[in-house]
């Protein structure tokens, strides 16, 4: 009963802090609800029309919408990096970050979902995969393995910081034996969304491009790299605009294991690219399309030269300890890599899996704008959830809302 | 198939003589024969007994279901009722059909008294909205059947009837021109080279200096797209045919990213086909009306195959080309081809074990 009422004080409290900022911060609220608006409207239209109001065709069956859900996992499964450190290591420098990571996992989690949801021909029979009442095809289907990789991750990553923010409202200590055990099992869990993922493209015979062992492994190397680089991003804006401390050495830390996950990164891309072009086979006719285009067909080119060259040159910054302790150049370093692996793992990915076709043809696909309206407003919706729930964490954290306070 | 334990079939016919009883001696060498029409697979009850009567009941959470849908449905159907004064019978007739089919389960796992329900539902519907009358079958696969499919290269000129014939047959989209054949104009001396054969071609055929290949879906024995599937909306029926339940998909187009042979087609949007123009012969999981955002693709006809007669693309075709019939009965003409030419099938290496194989004069 006291619970309830602790809770039910919380949930008035948050409500108050997130309706309550700056200037700067209900413009910031606005300009994404309105964004998602927009993101609305345009699903609204894609409901009424069907897919075909996207870019995707029979050849090219998946697009902008997968390819974000395959990035935004990568970026979700990244909050491991910062939670066992802190958690399971007591590394007390990540302490700070570790809620935002988890925030921004569950924003990435959301985000996952509704590309897919977006992305369904028919999201009013959505109910069939629900187990018990609809047919769940496990273990067989990837896609429910996925499924439940994902939730079970969303529910760890939303219960172990509201048990830790909901002792702290009340001005107690989280007992480490309550959340430690949840700690643990969220980075065992946080490799499997990311390895299932994953297998989701890699087990398919059907497509040369994906079905290659590195697959698995080189997308938790780009996600330890592009996860935590917007961390960093994400924790630089919240310590230049809120009183939550965020010390250097927590910065330093996290920049570290970005470094290390974008040298690794590089490593198998090179790996990957020598496979493909030493001895080239029918099998690398996607990679060929991807890098040099095939029949002058070029629509990737550009996206992936930019996402190569910026994926070196961040490498490059930050593998020198003088260029990544300076914050300016560490920052700018993040936000390339980030867009490099968004591209990358996003429709660098997903796109050239279909091209050529199972017999060859080479059909292009440009997502129109309805699409890019959606997947804008699903980012929006990301953004939004995050600030929402960073807002109140930092509150919490740094005491300005307690039970019974006032 | 008379070997469960095999994972997949196999080709290994010289065996499968011996063990194979086919249901009906009519001798008729292709595509089954006339005695299949009498067949009818809605009314045959399965009686299991031991404990698979306790064990072996695979409806009960879909049941469960029912029952608090059923709960839901009174409630909504009194509610509709009792405070609406203008809406006549059918357009109730009409809510509740509709209602009942979107709570409606996987027709994979469907007795065939619930099949035969959800089909007479289908018809009724068709009929307020349209005021015709369409046949719809739900007859199961037949036993001891295994269709399978031959295309002979030498024959094939390319004139792309059995296109034709597949579209109007099986209630394809017209607006976004959906086709499940794809023929592919290769060179003549360059071997298969699918990389830089054309499959939408508009000139004159046979075109000099080129011969012509046909691919649809293969109803593979080892289907991928089956295996991915996360509802189990499509499935490989006791005959062969690969299947889906186009009520049942919600269109995440895994299958379509699985099948190593372009042999599946999505809705993009609500398909459209001419009133006049629909075939009224329908089967459930075949070619009845479908939605938008829902899979589909060849079924070799089931409509027709499962009635004894030829897909529509092997009636339609002008040069013979095309070969279907029973992989089990010993006398059909897919048996001969299978026995005594060179066949062979596309990617072979993927393990998929297609039942389409190819040939040449």
């Amino acid at each position: 009963m006291r619970r309830l009422r602790v809770f039910g004080s919380l949930v008035k409290d948050s409500l108050d802090i997130i309706t309550h900022g700056s200037k700067k911060y209900h413009l910031w609220m606005a300009s994404l609800t309105l964004v998602m608006l927009v993101g609305m409207y345009c699903y609204s239209i894609q409901l009424e029309q069907g897919l075909s109001a996207t870019g995707m065709t029979d050849r090219v069956s998946w697009g902008l919408y997968i390819s974000n859900f395959t990035f935004l996992v990568g970026v979700a499964a990244a909050a491991v990096m910062l939670v066992m450190p802190t958690y399971v290591l007591k590394d007390i420098d990540f302490k700070q970050a570790v809620l935002i990571g988890e925030g921004i996992a569950v924003a990435a989690l959301i985000m996952c979902l509704a590309f897919v949801i977006a992305d369904m021909g028919g999201p009013s029979v959505l109910w069939h995969m629900i187990p018990g009442i609809g047919v769940f095809n496990f273990p067989n289907s990837m896609l429910t393995w996925d499924v439940l990789v994902l939730n079970g991750y969303l529910f760890l990553n939303i219960t172990i910081p509201f048990y830790i923010l909901f002792r702290h409202y009340q001005g107690k200590k989280s007992k480490s034996s309550v959340y430690v055990p949840g700690a643990l099992l969220s980075v065992f869990w946080a490799v499997g969304i990311h390895l299932v993922t994953a297998f989701l493209y890699q087990g398919l015979q059907a497509r040369p491009f994906w079905n290659n062992a590195l697959l698995g492994p080189r997308f938790l190397a780009s996600a330890f790299a592009a996860g935590p680089a917007l961390i960093i991003l994400v924790l630089a804006i919240i310590r230049t605009y809120t009183a939550f401390k965020i010390e250097d050495k927590t910065l330093k830390k996290i920049a570290m294991v970005v470094t290390v996950a974008a040298q690794i990164n590089l490593i198998m891309l090179v790996s990957e690219l020598f496979k493909e072009f030493y001895a080239p086979t029918h099998h690398s006719e996607s990679a060929y399309y991807l890098f040099f285009g095939l029949d002058g067909k070029t629509a990737l080119l550009p996206w992936i030269w930019t996402a190569i060259s910026l994926n070196v040159l961040a490498t490059v910054i930050l593998t020198f300890h003088k260029l990544r302790n300076n914050f300016k150049v560490l920052f700018f370093a993040c936000l390339i890599l980030f867009v490099a692996i968004w591209i990358e793992k996003g429709f660098g990915l997903i796109i050239p899996g279909f091209i050529p076709g199972p017999y060859g043809k080479i059909a292009e696909y440009t997502p129109t704008g309805i699409e890019i309206g959606v997947t804008l407003g699903i980012w929006a919706l990301g953004a939004f959830i995050f600030t929402i729930l960073a807002k109140t964490a930092i509150k919490i954290e740094t005491g300005a809302i307690r039970y019974n306070k006032k | 198939m008379s070997n469960d334990t095999k994972k997949w079939f196999s080709l290994n016919l010289g065996s499968k003589k011996k063990q194979k009883e086919t249901t009906c001696g009519c001798g008729k060498t292709d595509g089954g024969c006339s005695f299949a029409n009498t067949y009818n697979g809605m009314g045959e009850e399965r009686h299991k007994d031991g404990f698979d009567q306790v064990f072996d009941v695979q409806m009960g959470r879909r049941t469960a279901f029912k029952k608090l849908t059923a709960g839901l449905l009174i409630g909504a159907g009194a509610v509709s009722t009792s405070c609406s004064l203008i809406t006549d019978d059918d357009t109730k007739e009409k809510a509740q059909i509709d209602w009942e089919e979107q709570f409606k389960g996987n027709y994979k796992l469907m007795t065939d008294e619930e099949k035969k329900s959800t089909v007479d539902r289908l018809v009724r519907s068709y009929q307020l909205r349209t005021g015709k009358t369409i046949s719809m079958s739900s007859q199961n696969a037949e036993e001891n059947v295994l269709f399978g499919y031959a295309f002979n290269i030498s024959k094939c000129q390319g004139y792309m009837d059995c296109v034709n014939a597949c579209v109007e047959e099986n209630n394809q989209d017209r607006k976004s021109e959906m086709q499940y054949i794809r023929i592919h104009e290769m060179e003549d001396g360059k071997g298969f080279n699918f990389n830089e054969a054309d499959d939408n071609y508009y000139h004159e055929v046979p075109a000099e200096g080129h011969f012509y290949m046909g691919t649809q879906c293969f109803h593979c024995d080892n289907p991928p797209c089956v295996e991915v599937c996360p509802v189990e909306a499509t499935w490989r029926e006791e005959d062969g045919l690969v299947v889906i339940d186009y009520d049942w998909c919600v269109g995440c187009r895994y299958c379509m990213a699985a099948c190593p042979y372009d042999g599946r087609r999505f809705n993009w949007s609500k398909p459209e086909v001419p009133e006049n123009e629909v075939n009224k012969n329908q089967h459930y999981l075949g070619n009845r009306l479908r939605k938008k955002g829902v899979m589909e693709k060849c079924t070799f006809c089931v409509q027709r195959s499962r009635a004894g007669k030829n897909p529509a693309c092997v009636e339609a075709c002008p040069t013979g080309a095309r070969i279907f019939g029973n992989l089990l009965d010993p006398n059909s003409s897919i048996r001969w081809v299978l026995e005594n030419k060179k066949v062979f099938r596309l990617k072979e290496d993927l393990g998929t074990e297609p039942k389409f194989w190819y040939f040449m004069d």
